[in-house]
């Protein structure tokens, strides 16, 4: 089973071809942060109008490179949300109509099944059911995986995401968008002991999160240091490291308890903020040691890409789902728990020789 | 010839099939409802017609000015398609095919073809009937305040469109201006303008399917 994969759902145009058998035969992505980078945040319209200048070309590049003619194809996946409209329509129509034109099934993708399926494109992937951690600029949500599409919500963030917050605390410092790598580079210079935020609602029970107090706490604190003008170097990067940990330890403290509160022994973490190295380092600190074996997919898989979505559109086509008719939908807002469960292999057998 | 041509810029969504001197159309008004209805209608209207996308000599798409998110869904829809069945690909004017929409009611005079473009402005244009399916633009498509009207050419008699919103101050720029209702850029018209452009082999590869937005300040949302 040889599957398309087209993500257009923010600011990537992502495609890439997965086949059941042979792995991952191609990917590429293309990064609008440049484009978005002036405007300190993503405008959805210079969004959608990049992606359809961009796709069909990446469409063709990465067939070339898979050496994947149309007829070795078995389906189209396109993310069909959640996302902002106008990107995701970009994708749907081209993928629909790609699909249409060459007789095969276009499969919609829920892009954060996208992001929590991953990690089971490594090597030894990890085994239904375990809990999952999605962190993004869009998305912090904890959930326990049952099986491909059955999924149920343990807890999420009742403001901002964490990919938002780390966003705005960015701004604040004057650090520019895209905030995660850029806190996280200037978090490496902070002293850890200088500053300590909050870990918000880590004192209550509950698995849901909330980061919009971080917001209002680093803002304040760049207040007591005299305002952003007074900075200095040291100053930001003192701010940078106690935000980071706060973020880190309050995702870890809530998976802990995830993983007590279901029992299960693997955790994996996906989207945007799962690529942060001081969360990566907190978890394998405190849970691997407790025994809870912890996934996360390789760095290029955390942000969004095409692979994820020709992954899950291949297990799902696998499992014999097809698009009910011809009509274009997408879901600007999505609830992951929507999603139907689907009969699948399991994902190693998936893999094969 | 064999083209297939798709409109969806404006609150309608049209679909047609060419063949020759012969135009099948399938026309609905559907504000917002062009991405569920565009492709089951190329599919109707292939299987009506008992063609294969293989066998059409190329696509045809109305590549706006209009709705952004709907100019880019006839520019998606036509990529794909073109791709798949490796068609060449000729985008014609929104207006312009708005405009022929009047000439085919019988007018033979210079037409104002006008789209409401939202926040106070107009997509605006005049075209001229050189022949029955080629058209001249007297004043080329553009972007416009109601109030700031770009000069128009001499012998204009009557208008279609959206832009119809403004006809108060249109008429005031030309006296006289009669509005025709139920003027519609429609596929059939985007299928019979790209006709003798695909016979001049002008087809393009499918992904310089793109759309024409004229408005290019799509800022004034972002945050800073």
């Amino acid at each position: 089973m040889r599957v398309l994969g087209i993500e257009t759902s923010c600011d990537e145009t992502g495609v890439a071809v997965y086949d059941s058998r042979d792995g991952l035969l191609a990917e590429a992505l293309y990064s609008q942060v440049a484009l978005h980078e002036k405007w300190g945040g993503v405008v959805p319209e210079l969004a959608s109008r990049d992606h359809v200048q961009r796709l069909l070309p990446l469409v063709d590049q990465v067939l070339a490179e898979a050496r994947t003619a149309p007829e070795q194809l078995d389906g189209v996946a396109y993310t069909a949300g959640p996302g902002l409209a106008g990107a995701l329509l970009v994708g749907a129509c081209t993928a629909r109509s790609l699909a249409f034109g060459w007789g095969i099934p276009a499969l919609p993708v829920h892009h954060m099944e996208g992001h929590l399926l991953a990690p089971l494109l490594e090597e030894d992937p990890p085994a239904f059911p375990f809990v999952a951690l999605l962190v993004s600029g869009g998305h912090t949500l904890l959930l326990e995986a049952r099986g491909v599409g059955d999924y149920v919500p343990l807890g999420e963030s009742v403001d901002d995401a964490a990919g938002e917050a780390f966003d705005k605390a960015a701004k604040m410092l004057g650090l520019g968008y895209p905030g995660g790598p850029r806190i996280a580079a200037l978090a490496e210079r902070g002293d850890p002991g200088r500053f300590r935020f909050p870990r918000p609602m880590t004192d209550r029970p509950g698995l849901d999160f909330s980061f919009s107090g971080l917001k209002t706490y680093c803002l304040n604190t760049i207040a007591d240091c005299g305002g952003r003008e007074a900075l200095s170097e040291q100053d930001s990067a003192d701010i940078a490291r106690a935000f980071e940990e706060a973020v880190a330890d309050t995702l870890m403290i809530k998976c802990r308890r995830a993983m007590e509160q279901t029992g299960l022994e693997t955790l994996v973490i996906a989207g945007g903020v799962s690529a942060n190295k001081r969360l990566r380092a907190r978890l394998d600190q405190k849970l691997s040691s407790g025994g809870i074996r912890v996934c996360y997919p390789r760095l290029d898989l955390c942000t969004d890409n095409g692979a994820m979505i020709a992954f899950a559109g291949g297990l799902r086509l696998a499992a014999g789902e097809r698009p009910d008719d011809l009509a274009i939908h997408v879901r600007a807002r999505w609830p992951l728990a929507e999603l139907n469960p689907v009969a699948t292999d399991r994902p190693d057998e998936n893999r094969g020789a | 010839m064999k083209l297939l041509a798709i409109e969806t810029a404006t609150d309608s969504c049209s679909v047609a099939l060419l063949h020759d001197d012969d135009v099948r159309e399938d026309f609905r008004e559907a504000p917002r409802r062009q991405t569920e209805l565009v492709l089951p209608m190329v599919e109707g209207l292939l299987a009506q017609a008992g063609w294969s996308l293989r066998e059409l000599d190329g696509i045809a798409f109305g590549h706006g000015p209009g709705a952004f998110t709907g100019v880019r869904v006839a520019v998606s829809v036509t990529q794909g398609l073109a791709r798949a069945a490796e068609l060449p690909v000729v985008g014609i004017s929104t207006l312009e095919a708005l405009a022929l929409d009047a000439f085919a009611r019988g007018v033979r005079t210079p037409v104002l073809a006008a789209l409401d473009a939202r926040l106070g402005e107009l997509y605006l244009a005049v075209y001229g009937r050189l022949a029955e399916d080629r058209l001249e633009a007297l004043l080329p498509d553009c972007l416009c305040h109601p109030d700031a009207l770009p000069s128009l050419p001499a012998g204009i008699r009557h208008a279609g469109g959206s832009g119809e919103v403004y006809r108060e101050q249109l008429g005031e720029a030309v006296a006289g201006l009669e509005w025709l209702e139920g003027c519609r850029a429609r596929a059939r018209h985007v299928a019979r303008l790209a006709a003798p452009r695909f016979r001049a082999s002008e087809g393009l590869p499918a992904e310089r399917a793109q759309p024409v937005y004229l408005r290019d300040q799509v800022i004034q949302g972002a945050v800073r």
